[in-house]
């Protein structure tokens, strides 16, 4: 989804509100915003909606879904996707947003990294644990090479050619570039710490068969030390599996290592935190900043737990806010799914 | 009551009662162990719960299942005796298990 529409930008999306993450929490604010009119776009780092629920534990039960005796983490998303279906929320995958700020009209203006631009009145994190980004391994000093010799992701394969190439991890990442990368390299060294693969069978098969023609060397270990001066990789020293120290000459790493969790661009919005959490009231559940709302994981208030229930209980109180900055002209009246006409319309159940 | 050693890299040890039916990992967070962080919260999906098991007790814990060993592909400095401590549950004949916590959970 992000990406045919990365290419050409054109000027702002509008939106009533933007909801940053899309895991439970984040899914169920549309359906909270969208009982009391509120249209919403949900923007994920991810590639697929779910958050930590579909990324993390897509096959483990969770038990303390009121109703849902055990639901998976995959099921959960998908209940979730097909309550909030009614009320056509805009989904925007595979982006990050990295900036906000308040416009001189009040509203609200974010960009992604992807270059996407987006107006709304009001923002709402649900960004969990925060952005997933990848595992940089704690070697010595690796700061200074990331961007120059140590890429996380492969932005461009041409970047790559007529290198010395060292691609680290077992999974389909780790596998993919090997494949991929292999006929531009200089050389390529795929490396694991085991002789068993994650990855696809089928992509295990054919990175064996380079190894075989000797266009792929395999080595069995992990890296210790990264060697080179001023962000220019020149070696590496790894330890074998039977404890023996290794030096090789790569002047590029891939390594794929899975992802973690951090805050991010969020620590950079002016938002009041109490150790890497957003700090919210539990009565609209709104930032420091008005407008700008934050739920589940990520958000911290006294007697806080990091439950979905809590974050569902979370974004009903503030729909109830959000409202009042998208329709200021309208009193809000409550109201009850099983009962009220208007909430069963929008529901699309009347 | 089983007693469990959590060895830091510095050397420095503390051991603590745990319950049997808790996971390491759990007895760890539950008595505040520096560097078990168990950033999912014990599905064996993340890795950073690593702990080395004392070479003494590995039979006794047994060896990793095919999920978790593919989970320890996500760790940092993996040894022969490395485990996901939210793997291993405490049981009565754990009583004086001693885990070293690795320098660095990734």
């Amino acid at each position: 989804m992000a990406l045919d529409e990365a290419v050409a930008v054109t000027g702002a999306t509008e939106i009533d509100a933007v909801v940053i993450g899309a895991g439970p929490v984040g899914l169920f604010a549309v359906f909270e915003l969208g009982l009391v009119d509120i249209k919403t776009l949900v923007i994920d780092i991810l590639d697929r909606p779910g958050g930590q629920c579909a990324e993390l534990y897509p096959e483990k039960p969770i038990y303390d879904i009121p109703a849902l005796p055990t639901v998976t983490g995959q099921e959960l998303t998908d209940r979730l996707l097909e309550q909030i279906k009614p009320f056509g929320a805009q989904f925007v995958f595979g982006e990050r947003v990295d900036e906000l700020q308040r416009g001189e009209d009040g509203r609200f203006h974010l960009k992604t990294d992807a270059g996407r631009e987006i107006v709304a009145k009001v923002v709402v994190i649900a960004a969990g644990g925060g952005s997933f980004t990848p595992k940089r391994p704690p070697l010595e000093g690796i700061e200074a090479y990331e961007g120059k010799s140590v890429h996380y992701a492969v932005r461009r394969m041409e970047d790559f050619r007529g290198k010395d190439v060292l691609i680290v991890g077992g999974g389909d990442s780790a596998l993919d570039w090997t494949l991929n990368l292999a006929p531009l390299a200089k050389s390529l060294t795929l490396m694991h710490r085991r002789d068993e693969f994650r990855g696809a069978p089928h992509s295990v098969e054919q990175m064996r068969a380079l190894v075989a023609e000797g266009k792929v060397s395999l080595v069995i270990g992990q890296v210790t030390k990264l060697h080179g001066e001023t962000g220019n990789l020149e070696a590496v020293t790894a330890k074998t599996s039977d404890g023996a120290e290794q030096r090789l000459a790569v002047n590029a790493i891939l390594p794929f290592f899975g992802l973690t969790m951090k805050l991010g661009p969020v620590a950079h919005w002016g938002l009041n935190l109490n150790e890497n959490l957003v700090l919210v009231d539990t009565e609209k559940f709104e930032t420091s900043e008005k407008g700008i709302f934050a739920v589940g994981d990520i958000n911290w208030y006294p007697g806080k737990l990091k439950l979905i229930l809590s974050g569902f209980h979370e974004v009903a109180l503030m729909a109830q806010q959000a409202h009042k900055y998208v329709h200021p002209e309208k009193k809000l009246m409550f109201q009850y799914t099983t009962s009220s006409s208007s909430l069963q319309k929008k529901l699309g159940v009347k | 009551m089983v007693k469990l050693t959590f060895v830091q890299p510095d050397g420095a040890s503390r051991t603590v009662d745990a319950e049997p039916g808790v996971t390491v990992m759990e007895a760890a967070k539950l008595n505040d162990i520096p560097g078990i962080e168990a950033e999912c919260g014990g599905a064996c999906a993340c890795a950073t719960c690593h702990v080395y098991v004392d070479p003494e007790w590995v039979d006794k814990t047994g060896k990793p299942e095919a999920i978790e060993e593919d989970m320890l592909d996500f760790a940092f400095d993996v040894r022969k005796e490395s485990r996901l401590s939210c793997q291993i549950k405490v049981t009565p004949d754990l009583d004086g298990l001693t885990v070293r916590v690795p320098a660095k959970q990734f």
